[in-house]
């Protein structure tokens, strides 16, 4: 797979400047959508009562992945380096299989679309799903 | 067999009937060749494809992606029925035009998107549950004939 160009990280830090005010609804309604989209999704939180996209625990866990996405955003030139607790976290704790990085990805792009039809142009398109392609990687270094 | 809720054909329906074709087949199509650059591989005929800009102003690429999305108005009038209704074409895409049908998920994902921006928040999780659901249909038909 391709590292991120200088190009694309300066397009990922200028669209993320535009977005990141909404990030949290970015990841309430991304999470959200996933869990009805992708049911499959739902055997990682057996332990909520309510997984509809109301429901406070995945409107707050949705607010902490998001979080992440934009801690990835400041550790762009090394996400390996920069993520690597988090990979821990998800390796040896989570131990989420990481074909749902690609899933949760897909989603925070629908969301994309929704939220800024405009600025979600197919170049920032590419960027974003590069990064978010590499975020996985970097989250996933740890598993084996 | 397929099967369909009544709520999934009504959304299917709905957004198709609804569908400006012009715009929404052309974008899906551009995106797809930007976003996945390797997708070009089968566009060597259309003309200039150099960069982003040439893409999306590309008449040839525009008018193909408007014959694509009208290509899923078959599924739509068979949704009981799409496998068959898409075997000749299956044939066509594996026998003539050799396309790699993982190619397929890449222009659904990025028809997902288009569609997504143009609905904005009416393009529900449920909607994009059923959505999904068609393109996938439409997908696994498509690649049935390969061998």
């Amino acid at each position: 797979m391709t590292s991120l160009t200088a190009k694309d990280k300066a397009t990922v830090k200028a669209f993320w400047a535009q977005v990141s005010g909404r990030a949290e609804d970015i990841g309430k309604d991304a999470l959200g959508r996933m869990l009805i989209v992708y049911p499959q999704t739902k055997t990682y939180f057996a332990h909520w009562k309510d997984l509809g996209p109301n429901s406070a625990p995945v409107k707050k866990h949705g607010m902490t992945v998001m979080g992440g996405v934009a801690d990835a955003v400041t550790k762009i030139d090394d996400l390996t380096a920069g993520l690597l607790s988090l990979s821990e976290l998800h390796a040896f704790t989570l131990r989420i299989d990481p074909q749902n990085f690609k899933i949760l990805a897909h989603n925070i792009l629908v969301v994309l679309a929704i939220m800024f039809p405009t600025e979600f142009t197919p170049e920032v398109h590419v960027c974003m799903d590069k990064f978010l392609a590499a975020l996985a990687r970097a989250l996933a270094e740890k598993y084996r | 067999m397929v099967e369909w809720t009544e709520q999934e054909r009504s959304i299917i329906n709905g957004i198709f009937a609804n569908l400006d074709y012009d715009d929404v087949g052309a974008k899906a199509l551009c995106r797809c060749l930007i976003v996945y650059p390797w997708t070009q591989r089968y566009f060597g005929a259309f003309g200039n494809l150099y960069n982003a800009e040439a893409i999306k102003t590309n008449p040839n690429i525009a008018a193909h992606g408007v014959k694509i999305l009208h290509g899923l108005d078959r599924a739509v009038k068979n949704m009981d029925n799409i496998k068959a209704t898409y075997a000749e074409l299956s044939v066509l895409h594996s026998e003539k035009l050799h396309v790699d049908p993982d190619n397929f998920k890449l222009l659904s994902d990025c028809l997902t998107i288009v569609i997504a921006a143009r609905l904005g928040s009416s393009f529900t999780p449920e909607t994009q549950a059923a959505w999904q659901k068609f393109l996938a249909v439409v997908v696994s038909a498509l690649g049935r004939q390969y061998h």
